[in-house]
């Protein structure tokens, strides 16, 4: 298969990109970058694959660009930045790396709250500037126990709600619909739910009805007390009503992995001691980036091969 | 109850409240009141008269001590309190109490674990996902406006697979295993006793444990043989990528080669709340992302001293009804 262009839209795993290079033709579209469109017009018509993630996916004119792209295979579970209707229409496979990380994304939700509501960064600052000599650290605020609230109960949600049971925490959520099968309590409308929970998480998918999910109306409903964990996409909170809320103190606070305009962060928030910002780490571990790399390389293996795919989209 | 006579103070069970002059009951008035309603809070320091003579005087009639914060209860002064028959700690850790000398002498001792345990096992969760997804480093990477700049962040591990050997399986212990179980970690655990009651696998020695974990979570007493416990044995049988979580005291480690194992690169990462020396934290450790540093707090939080008040009154109660007292510390 060593003759098939295979397009890696940006650095996304050093792991990934060899084992690419060992079984394709790999194009690295940053090693090319101006110009694009030259670029494109030489070898477009070999890159039967692109290989893309949540920063650079799979837009109209990149499809467009590949009159001979059969596959997509994301580096993701988010599919937000790949052009499904224009897959769709072109007959041009999506896979994506969904389970594989789940359970890194739940883990970073729960720490994201645990380092919020006890200000373990906050502690951990402390102690590193030498202030602890002139007196001991202020109160936090327990977390088993409180109320959680969780926006999309799919993989990710039900792997959050898993581990904040252990905590002896309650569990709502809310989601397009009810979900059979589950005991937990229901709101059809989210600032419903958002006033009725202390630790809010964002657990679903980028669509079109959920950009902007996370408004002002649901964040004064959260309130002073109440916490927002974004593990989501930047895109469904509207970050300036969030940067308002946090600075006029309308919201207790956030933990943050993902943002409106990446990598750029609002500068406001870094004065702040009730948030914790993390840079888009989701699912970055060392034995998951391993398994989404090898489910990628699996999918691409099964579809030039005419076998079923692993975990296709579309 | 509001038609009820206040009761005489003299009328009430007498409770000695022990404390350093410095120390202050640490919670708010409610606890007070609800103490000196249902108790006569007998405390020296709030007296004109020597500390001594007050003492002596009440001794014949002290049969409990409320023993606050760290203040420390010698065998020496057991000896000034002939009658007293049980002693109500504000901390879950009790090395400032001789314990050896109150169980000779038939004095029952309680602690907080049982008002503590969910704060300081959330604490113990929160350092081990800080460690090994670098959460603190991340922050401090985001606010230090190198995202933009550096683009990548190094790696974190996965908290599921990971064998977590907890030591010392009491109340606080048991609500880590509870807590982690949930996110796939399998618990194995080493204590003075194997616990018939508890599935997980034992292991007669930390050193055991060790080599069959990627996680220590040090949730046991500092005692005479417990100092140091951890030591560069255990921490070589742990491994290259072990990571060691300390909520219980900074003594149970040996300090000075922990920090050799982290600086060297010997160790994955340690998460402590707890250190040899408070306030006093080794300068080597303030470089390491692989550290993550919390200032004895993991039980800093409203609700665990709401609880913590809950737990004395409680005990006080049932001690002078001779009924059942809960969280009792014994020799096991």
């Amino acid at each position: 298969m060593n003759n098939i262009g295979v397009l890696m839209t940006c650095p996304m795993s050093e792991y990934l990109e060899n084992q690419l290079e060992n079984r394709f033709n790999l194009f690295k579209l940053w090693n090319h970058s101006s110009p694009k469109p030259d670029f494109l017009k030489t070898h477009s018509s070999s890159i039967k694959a692109v290989v893309g993630n949540t920063k650079i996916g799979a837009d109209a004119n990149m499809i467009d660009s590949l009159p001979n792209l059969e596959i997509v295979a994301s580096y993701s579970d988010g599919l937000d930045k790949i052009d499904l209707g224009k897959c769709k229409e072109k007959g041009i496979k999506v896979t994506n790396t969904p389970d594989v990380l789940t359970d890194d994304v739940a883990d970073l939700g729960i720490g994201l709250a645990l380092a919020v509501l006890r200000k373990i960064c906050v502690c951990d600052r402390f102690v590193r500037s030498g202030n602890w000599i002139n007196g001991d650290f202020a109160l936090a605020s327990k977390f088993s126990g409180k109320s959680v609230g969780i926006v999309g109960l799919g993989r990710i949600g039900s792997a959050i709600a898993k581990r904040a049971e252990a905590f002896n925490c309650s569990i709502s959520y809310h989601s397009r619909s009810k979900k059979p099968n589950t005991n937990y309590k229901y709101y059809s409308n989210i600032a419903d739910l958002a006033a009725d929970c202390q630790i809010l998480f964002v657990a679903c998918a980028l669509t079109e009805e959920t950009h902007h999910i996370i408004n002002r109306k649901v964040i004064d409903a959260l309130g002073p007390k109440g916490i927002l964990i974004n593990i989501g996409r930047g895109a469904h909170v509207d970050e300036p009503e969030l940067v308002s809320a946090l600075l006029e103190g309308r919201l207790g606070g956030a933990g943050l992995d993902v943002y409106e305009n990446e990598p750029n962060v609002p500068e406001q928030l870094f004065s702040l001691e009730n948030i914790v910002l993390v840079p888009h780490v989701g699912s970055d571990t060392e034995e998951t980036s391993k398994a989404m790399a090898d489910l990628v390389i699996s999918n691409l293996e099964a579809h030039f091969k005419c076998k079923p795919l692993l975990t296709p989209v579309l | 109850m509001a038609d009820k006579e206040p009761q005489q103070p003299e009328e009430l069970p007498i409770v000695l409240v022990h404390r350093l002059p410095s120390f202050k009951i640490p919670s708010g008035s409610s606890f007070r009141d609800q103490l000196r309603s249902q108790f006569h809070m007998l405390d020296p320091h709030e007296s004109p008269e020597p500390y001594d003579s007050f003492l002596a005087r009440h001794a014949p009639f002290i049969r409990v001590l409320m023993a606050t914060g760290p203040s420390p209860v010698s065998a020496e002064f057991l000896e000034r309190l002939p009658f007293l028959e049980l002693i109500v700690a504000t901390s879950a850790g009790l090395n400032h109490i001789d314990l050896p000398a109150c169980w000779s002498r038939g004095i029952v001792v309680t602690n907080a674990s049982l008002a503590f345990a969910e704060d300081v096992a959330d604490c113990a969760v929160g350092l081990l996902i800080d460690v090994l997804r670098r959460i603190s480093a991340a922050d401090r990477f985001v606010r230090g406006r190198l995202w933009p700049v550096k683009e990548n962040y190094p790696l974190g591990f996965k908290l599921g697979g990971k064998r977590v050997g907890i030591v010392g399986l009491g109340s606080i212990g048991s609500e880590v295993a509870k807590r982690l179980l949930a996110f796939g970690c399998t618990i194995a655990y080493t204590s003075r006793n194997k616990k018939q009651s508890v599935s997980f696998p034992f292991y007669a020695n930390v050193r055991d444990l060790a080599a069959n974990s990627d996680v220590l979570v040090l949730c046991f007493a500092l005692t005479k043989e417990t100092y140091h416990m951890i030591n560069k044995d255990v921490m070589v049988a742990l491994g290259k990528d072990g990571v060691i979580i300390n909520v219980g005291r900074g003594s149970l480690i040996n300090e000075k080669e922990l920090v050799q194992c982290l600086v060297g690169g010997e160790m994955g990462g340690a998460g402590l709340d707890v250190y040899e020396n408070e306030p006093n934290v080794p300068k080597e450790l303030f470089g390491l992302d692989n550290v993550v540093l919390s200032p004895h707090c993991a039980v800093m939080t409203p609700e665990s001293f709401e609880a913590l008040d809950q737990l004395i009154v409680v005990n006080l109660k049932a001690f002078f009804s001779n009924k059942p007292l809960v969280s009792v510390v014994s020799n096991e």
